[in-house]
């Protein structure tokens, strides 16, 4: 024989006190270990609390109405035996096997499989346009199963959708939602537009479907800065003029400016590495190798082929190798491999007259570089005198979360001083 | 209708085929003089003598291989392997020949062996005594594996499988032999191989399993249904080749599909069985296809506590079916 304390047991993961609502025993009587001493209250359930011993009722210590913590003495009991044995048993174990015959699955019970929807329940609730949203599911997590819908369907009591306005709020949210987070498909928008006669309807697909995507996703997910440089670029302009017909004649290709431009960018990336990164989520992936992607034009579409190792590589080999991957383009023998593992991104913009541009970022790279056209201007010399020299203009799009001005505006200096210094004395193409 | 025991069964429709068809004759160890160690060609002995109930000696190879020629010659043998453990010696005989010269002949030959043995655990046979070897067999076409569950089921596949024209292994629960008892009819009846028998209907959750495991299923589901839970229980008996049909008609019945063997669980008759759900059924699942298995360890413990905690047993199916049933 001895004396034993129940207490308050804990009803509920969140569950931190509880209500005597009412005694169903009182001092004196002889109970049996399980049952039920009292009922109890809480916010979340309503149960029975059982006894941990078998034995005779001492004393109640709480009162009718009375609410006490978990763990709080309510009654004492003359216990037969030992409790040792059952003391250590987790109350709250007792009260759910007690609750689970009952049937007492009330919202104590964690809910995190109630959006979980097997494809027997999916199945079931389009077949007979049930919503989900609505249904208590008895699974584990609060999972609908699809014992729950048969019933449902049983009983014909058919929770249908609501109105369709409603619906249209909850897509809105998850829109808005979803552009918070950036990294989702935006959903596409379809603006009303009337058709009349004469317009063509071009239906997005294929390749044009995913340049929208992928510009979408760049421009929306990343903060673009923009900056400019002027490039006097007179003498590298003669020096391939020197060399133009000569070069064409004896290598059998032209050798373009450009070249020039994607030699001294693959330079310069090669001081400031930070420009030759790629944004991943969480971290910033500086590259080993510099791989510039170059912008080719077709008549449908754009393709941007990459000059793998465009450091390693001298002006010829850069000509020569934008000269075929142009080619491939056009006649679309292109393979996906040649599209891949870009690093940084120079496009040709000059090549159709721009003098200025906005280039957006080839997702996921740093930065993008826009060649301009070169054009003849009257230039104030360091001497004072005016002259007539050749000048570009480089365009350059950030990404602000890599890179800042500072490292952008340092690059772009040191870009054009290799420009500038570029000339027949300085500069071998081979 | 009389309630005998399962090995009776096996005996019963060794008799009645022999009686029925003079082909039909019984070779292995121990089975003659001494009517086997288990006892399941009692009598057999005595009642058709030494030409038709043969002792051989200790060599799986031969017994199979005696048995495959005899039975390319036109004979019904009846092979018996002492324990399943032992076939492994007589395994290239099974396969490479039994089961492909059908085949190889181009339909000129078939092989209407039959080669009984008895396998599973729970009866302290350790590592040699207790094994499931059906999976080693359940990819190879040309074969067919039986393995019932009660003693009905044993006469009429028993029979069934003496007069299939092709190899038919036929597993025996060895615990099953003496502890299931059921009714059995004197008449001549068989039942058909390549098909499952549901034991018992159900709503909430499907219960697929064959040989022992069906009732530890059977009893599980006893309990459970004091409970409000209702067990739809499939009994494969041929585990190869299986019977589809049946598996996705019991599987989409209830959505949640338990899957039970006392093979070891990686790559068993389970395995298969799941495979062919997942391929007919996604729509019809309402919860992830459970497997209660052995574990994946070489053979069955001797010890009494890791004996047990190989063995699938009744409060373990009860356990898994109750939370296949609570998901």
């Amino acid at each position: 024989m001895s004396i034993q304390q129940i207490t308050m047991p804990q009803l509920g993961e969140s569950v931190t006190e509880g209500t005597i609502s009412k005694w169903l025993v009182k001092p004196g009587d002889k109970v049996n270990k399980y049952d039920p001493l009292a009922e109890v209250m809480t916010d979340k359930v309503n149960a029975e609390i059982p006894s941990s011993f078998t034995g005779i009722i001492k004393e109640l210590i709480a009162e009718e109405g009375d609410t006490l913590e978990v763990g709080e003495i309510i009654c004492s009991i003359e216990a037969e035996e030992s409790g040792a044995e059952l003391s250590d048993r987790d109350p709250e174990q007792i009260s759910q096997e007690k609750k689970t015959p009952t049937n007492e699955k009330s919202e104590d019970q964690n809910q995190s499989n109630k959006t979980r929807y097997s494809p027997a329940v999916l199945k079931l609730s389009q077949e007979h346009g049930i919503d989900l949203k609505q249904v208590n599911g008895t699974g584990a997590g609060g999972r609908i199963t699809r014992k729950d819908l048969l019933s449902i369907i049983e009983s014909g009591d058919i929770p249908k959708e609501h109105a369709a306005n409603e619906r249209v709020v909850r897509e809105q949210k998850e829109t808005v939602k979803n552009e918070g987070i950036g990294a989702e498909k935006p959903r596409p928008t379809a603006p009303q537009v009337s058709v009349v006669a004469g317009d063509i309807e071009i239906p997005v697909t294929g390749i044009r479907k995913a340049i929208a995507g992928n510009m979408l996703r760049s421009k929306q997910e990343i903060p673009h800065a923009w900056t400019m440089v002027e490039v006097d670029v007179t003498e590298l302009v003669e020096y391939r003029n020197s060399l133009k017909e000569e070069f064409k004649t004896k290598e059998g290709f032209n050798l373009t400016f450009f070249a020039f431009f994607v030699k001294a960018v693959a330079q310069a990336l090669k001081e400031f590495p930070q420009l030759n990164s790629i944004w991943a989520g969480d971290k910033i992936i500086q590259k080993k190798d510099i791989n510039l992607s170059i912008a080719v034009a077709t008549e449908e579409a754009l393709f941007v082929p990459v000059i793998k190792m465009a450091d390693e590589k001298t002006i010829k080999g850069i000509a020569r190798e934008i000269s075929e991957l142009a080619a491939k383009t056009r006649n679309g023998t292109l393979r996906s491999e040649d599209m891949q593992g870009g690093t940084f991104t120079v496009n040709n913009t000059g090549a159709f007259g721009s003098v200025q541009s906005m280039g957006i970022i080839n997702y996921p790279q740093a930065a993008i570089l826009q060649v301009e056209s070169i054009v003849k201007r009257p230039v104030v010399m360091n001497n004072g005198m005016i002259a007539v020299r050749d000048m570009v203009n480089l365009c350059l799009s950030l990404d602000h979360r890599i890179l800042d001005g500072l490292v952008c505006g340092r690059f772009l200096q040191r870009l054009k001083e290799i420009l500038e210094s570029t000339s027949k004395e300085n500069t071998s193409i081979y | 209708m009389a309630v005998i025991s399962y090995i009776d069964a096996v005996t019963m429709a060794i008799r009645e085929e022999m009686e029925r068809d003079s082909k039909v004759f019984v070779l292995g160890e121990d089975v003659g003089r001494k009517g086997g160690v288990f006892k399941a060609t009692q009598g057999l002995y005595e009642q058709f003598g030494e030409q038709r109930v043969i002792d051989t000696p200790l060599a799986e190879s031969a017994i199979a291989g005696v048995g495959i020629g005899a039975a390319l010659y036109g004979m019904r043998p009846i092979a018996e392997m002492q324990f399943a453990d032992f076939i492994m010696p007589a395994v290239n005989q099974i396969i490479s020949e039994a089961a492909r010269i059908r085949y190889r002949s181009n339909n000129d030959w078939n092989c209407p062996i039959v080669i009984r043995a008895p396998y599973g655990g729970g009866v302290h046979g350790a590592l040699y005594h207790s094994q499931s070897v059906e999976a080693v067999f359940a990819n190879q076409p040309g074969l067919k594996i039986v393995m019932p569950s009660t003693p009905y089921d044993v006469k009429g596949l028993l029979k069934a499988a003496i007069r299939d024209d092709d190899p038919v292994l036929f597993f025996e629960h060895k615990r099953a032999y003496r502890l299931i008892k059921g009714e059995v009819p004197n008449d001549d009846y068989v039942l058909p191989i390549g098909k499952a028998d549901v034991k018992r209907k159900g709503e909430d959750i499907t219960v697929i399993t064959y040989g022992l495991c069906v009732h530890f299923a059977l009893q599980a589901a006893e309990k459970l249904a004091a409970d409000g839970i209702s067990a739809h229980i499939l009994d494969l008996r041929t585990v190869y080749p299986l019977d589809k049909e049946a598996i996705i008609e019991a599987a989409a019945k209830t959505g949640k599909v338990l899957l039970i063997t006392e093979d070891n669980k990686e790559g068993s008759i389970m395995s298969e069985v799941s495979a062919i759900i997942a391929e007919h059924c996604l729509f019809e699942l309402d919860a992830p296809i459970q497997r209660l298995a052995g574990p994946d360890i070489p053979a069955m413990p001797y010890a009494p506590t890791m004996e047990k905690f190989f063995m699938v047993n009744p409060e373990k199916v009860e356990q898994a079916m109750r939370e296949l049933a609570e998901f």
